[in-house]
């Protein structure tokens, strides 16, 4: 069954159509990866499945609920959680204490900060790998270590959906090794994962099924496999 | 160099007796001083409260309210209006009330604006409400002004004291709170926020409303050291850069800066003021610009440089 779905979906930006008809779904327990060249769409479709602005036309369900026009918290508390393909840690604030703020306004709300959270927030950097970082500032981290509290902090909402917005790019290889296997720990989880990349290794490497983006539409979708075999693919790549 | 951290903790029933036995002195001073330090002490409590409350919301947001005057002023009409009406506690009360729910108004509207345009908006809403009461009064009421019914210096000594420590109550509640963690957040990352499951408006418009509870009630008591309010004098921007500057002047993240920013440039104001009367704002521009310029993160910045032992290099 879906988790998630998109029917149609279209985004114009003025004149622009940044994305044009696009139908998509991904399944529950899934890695599936997006890829396109630059000014695609990708991010642009990530921002709406997120909330970050509605669509121009066409419809988004989550779990078969409509969530087109909803704002990015409530569909952040339906499940869906993101990372951002420039980083957007906050700075000024410890490691912890980003990770704790996505376990605290992620599902429910109250005053105080319980103790359970600051415990399950520590879990999580223990499973990206950061705990022994948890009191420094953010913006005191290399960028491959943003990049996992990014994810830290986005696991720490709990969600089903996974939206991971190039959290490879600009990584040397041993870093990347390292976040291929780290998201494969995710989908262990029984998180689904919905990723854009542009390194090539790593969503061949992982991906259960590719959809390829060009000029907001997509024309083309399958395994990895028949994604580096079609003829399609390979023209908008290198060029015909 | 081995530093000694005092650990938070163990520290914590000192500093608690600390500020008990300074609440017990404000709260025995007035019988022992003459009038004037009371009445100076009513001035550095209002000047506090103000900039408790701007630094509440915005030192860790980043967004710059200069609307300050405008719950001020607020309150002080609620008693020009209500004062003859109402007991006093109650008329403080409905002054706080009527800015709070001003400002929850004032602020679903305004706050999905940002920086400087935010800055800008609150900025206008003090003159707006000036201009509105003053139109209103000309045309409507045929009469500028309005006496106000006046109060006894202790009592309202007592007054702004239970206020200020309200105020100290509200912003140390919301900065320790997850609310306290959601606004500086929102301070840092707005879109990330959103993302991991704030609801960022709802909670810069509570906050917002909230921190202006306490200068609505301000105020209402105030109005009643005056005596007499009209409009020019209760929507004066001055009461809207007052807690800016000082916050700045006391270091703008930290709460104690606050407190000692309001504090210390009341006091120097005040001296400024009976020893120098020509040269007053020539001597507290000065002073402004070199501790601004000195220490960007103010009195509480070189506080804090100072016991890490890097004040002298």
């Amino acid at each position: 069954m879906p988790i998630i779905e998109g029917e149609r979906i279209t985004k114009h930006f003025g004149g622009l159509a940044a994305v044009a008809n696009v139908d998509f779904h991904i399944n529950q327990g899934e890695i599936v990866g997006l890829i396109g060249p630059n000014g695609a769409g990708k991010t642009t479709l990530f921002n709406l499945i997120s909330g970050a602005f509605p669509p121009t036309a066409g419809k988004i369900r989550l779990k078969g609920e409509d969530i087109t026009r909803m704002k990015p918290y409530q569909i952040c508390r339906g499940g869906v959680a993101r990372t951002f393909q420039s980083v957007k840690v906050f700075s000024n604030m410890t490691v912890l204490e980003n990770v704790l703020l996505g376990s605290l306004f992620g599902r429910s709300i109250g005053i105080r900060i319980p103790d359970a959270n600051k415990a399950e927030a520590m879990e999580l950097l223990e499973f990206v790998e950061l705990s022994a970082k948890k009191g420094s500032l953010a913006k005191d981290l290399t960028i491959a270590n943003q990049k996992r509290l990014e994810v830290a902090r986005a696991l720490a909402t709990k969600p089903e959906l996974l939206l991971l917005d190039e959290v490879v790019a600009g990584l040397n290889p041993t870093e990347v090794a390292q976040v291929i296997e780290l998201i494969k720990k995710i989908r262990n989880k029984g998180i689904t994962v919905f990723m854009i990349e542009h390194v090539m290794k790593a969503i061949m490497d992982i991906s259960d099924r590719i959809i390829v983006l060009h000029h907001g539409e997509k024309i083309a979708e399958g395994t990895p496999g028949e994604i580096a075999t079609s003829q399609t693919v390979i023209e908008v790549y290198l060029g015909k | 160099m081995v530093i000694i951290r005092a650990n938070p903790k163990r520290f914590f029933p000192l500093l608690c007796s600390i500020l008990i036995l300074i609440l017990i002195i404000l709260a025995i001073i007035p019988g022992y001083v003459l009038p004037y330090y009371t009445s100076l002490l009513i001035s550095i409590f209002l000047y506090i409260v103000l900039t408790v409350s701007w630094g509440t919301f915005c030192g860790p947001t980043g967004y710059i309210s200069l609307a300050s005057a405008a719950f001020l002023g607020i309150g002080m009409y609620v008693t020009a209006l209500l004062g003859e009406e109402f007991p006093l506690p109650l008329v403080v009360l409905f002054g706080g009330l009527a800015s709070f729910l001003f400002a929850l108004l004032v602020g679903s509207a305004s706050l999905r604006i940002r920086g400087i345009f935010f800055a800008m908006f609150t900025f206008g809403l003090g003159e707006f409400l000036r201009h509105l009461v003053s139109w209103w009064e000309v045309s409507i009421i045929g009469r500028v002004g309005r006496w106000v019914i006046s109060a006894d210096y202790i009592t309202i000594y007592y007054t702004m004291l239970i206020i200020l420590v309200m105020t100290l109550l509200t912003s140390y509640t919301i900065r320790h709170s997850r609310f306290g963690l959601a606004l500086r957040s929102i301070g840092e990352e707005e879109e990330a926020a959103d993302h991991i499951g704030i609801n960022i408006n709802a909670v810069k418009i509570i906050t917002f409303a909230i921190t202006s509870f306490w200068i609505g009630a301000t105020g209402a008591i105030i109005a009643t050291q005056w005596g007499y309010v009209r409009p020019d004098i209760a929507f004066d921007m001055f009461y809207s850069f007052m807690p800016t500057l000082m916050a700045l002047f006391g270091g703008i993240g930290i709460m104690y800066g606050w407190i000692l920013g309001a504090a210390v440039f009341t006091v120097i104001a005040e001296l400024l003021l009976t020893e120098f009367p020509y040269y007053y704002m020539l001597i507290f521009g000065i002073v402004i610009v070199s501790v601004l310029l000195f220490f960007p993160s103010g009195l509480a910045g070189a506080i804090q440089k100072w016991r890490k032992g890097g004040l002298v290099e």
